[in-house]
């Protein structure tokens, strides 16, 4: 188990990877304007399925919303 | 016959036939927003960055504009310039686009830019290949320092973010616009058709807009009215208006006048 936070919110999750805590975390990996960053630093879609997910990281999920 | 290409806005490497540029938020649902951007004829729409919803999916205001628009994001709600550069690389690996709208915002209550943490984000982002609009205040030295640091424009505000009270002081903005090269883009504070019109007389190379057209009573009617206050200021600012007087100057002739 890793303890988290996502978006915001520490959590305690047994994933490996990225793409492992999205799919966990309910988004689909493979939608469309999907961003993450671990830790400040965006992680390339490309590198979900093999960036480790450690204890303490501060992970964020994001994606496009109305703005003005 | 007019040509919008004649007098296209060109901002970095692009060009557009509209010099509105339209938000995305606060419409009463997507159809509505829809039909309003698509009234108003801007070519460049705005959206935000923000944390999915872990609840739940669904699709996302890209699914509806994809395509059809050049997607603007912004860094709107950003408090430090830490966050404003996450955020646009954010953006950059959701939407694959180098072009970010910069806002680093001072406090909750004016919204007001805050230029310390707005002149460092935008360094950043430059030194990063990012296209960078920054919305600013109407202070021309923080515009001549943003396009010293290399922004592809200045986008003052004319007053705060969605007050409507329109541009406050048009006097700014005149030398906003006479002290830079790059395009000068009012953004925040349109609360309907004149002061945009306004903003473009100034001399202004566009108008950015959200709340005048998606709050109001009728936003598709608005977006109507904007695109045409936009073209119509611009009409107005290149055809140079006549100068103001104290004193009348009859338009009619004043020879042959009957009783005379």
């Amino acid at each position: 188990m890793s303890s988290i936070r996502v978006n915001g919110e520490p959590k305690s999750l047994d994933v490996a990877t990225v793409d492992d805590l999205l799919r966990a975390e309910a988004v689909d990996p493979t939608a469309r304007f999907v961003a993450v960053a671990v830790n400040g630093v965006v992680i390339p879609r490309g590198r979900w399925d093999s960036e480790r997910v450690k204890d303490g990281d501060d992970i964020e999920i994001v994606r496009p919303a109305p703005g003005g | 016959m007019y040509n919008p290409l004649e007098d296209a806005l060109t901002i970095a490497d692009k060009t557009f036939t509209s010099r509105l540029l339209i938000g995305s938020a606060q419409y009463p649902n997507n159809q509505v927003m829809l039909d309003s951007i698509g009234a108003s004829g801007a070519q460049i729409v705005t959206v935000a960055i923000r944390r999915v919803d872990l609840a739940g999916g669904g699709e996302t205001v890209l699914d509806l504009l994809e395509g059809d628009y050049h997607i603007l994001p912004n860094t709107a709600g950003c408090f430090t310039a830490k966050d404003a550069v996450l955020t646009a690389e954010l953006a950059r690996e959701a939407l694959e686009t180098n072009w970010i709208k910069l806002e680093v915002i001072g406090d909750r209550e004016t919204l007001y830019p805050d230029a310390e943490h707005l002149l460092n984000a935008a360094a950043e982002m430059v030194r990063r290949g990012f296209i960078v609009l920054p919305y600013c205040t109407d202070d021309p030295i923080t515009c001549r320092k943003l396009a010293d640091l290399g922004c592809a424009a200045v986008m003052p505000l004319g007053s705060p973010i969605g007050s409507g009270m329109g541009i406050l002081n048009p006097y700014n903005i005149e030398i906003i616009r006479a002290e830079n090269a790059i395009p000068v883009i009012i953004d925040a504070g349109i609360g309907t058709a004149s002061d945009a019109a306004l903003a473009m007389e100034l001399g202004c190379d566009g108008v950015l807009l959200a709340s005048a057209v998606s709050r109001a009573h009728d936003p598709v009617r608005m977006a109507t009215a904007m695109r045409h206050a936009v073209e119509g200021g611009r009409h107005a600012y290149r055809a140079g208006r006549i100068p103001r007087k104290r004193h009348a100057q009859a338009s009619s002739p004043q020879k042959g006048v009957i009783g005379t």
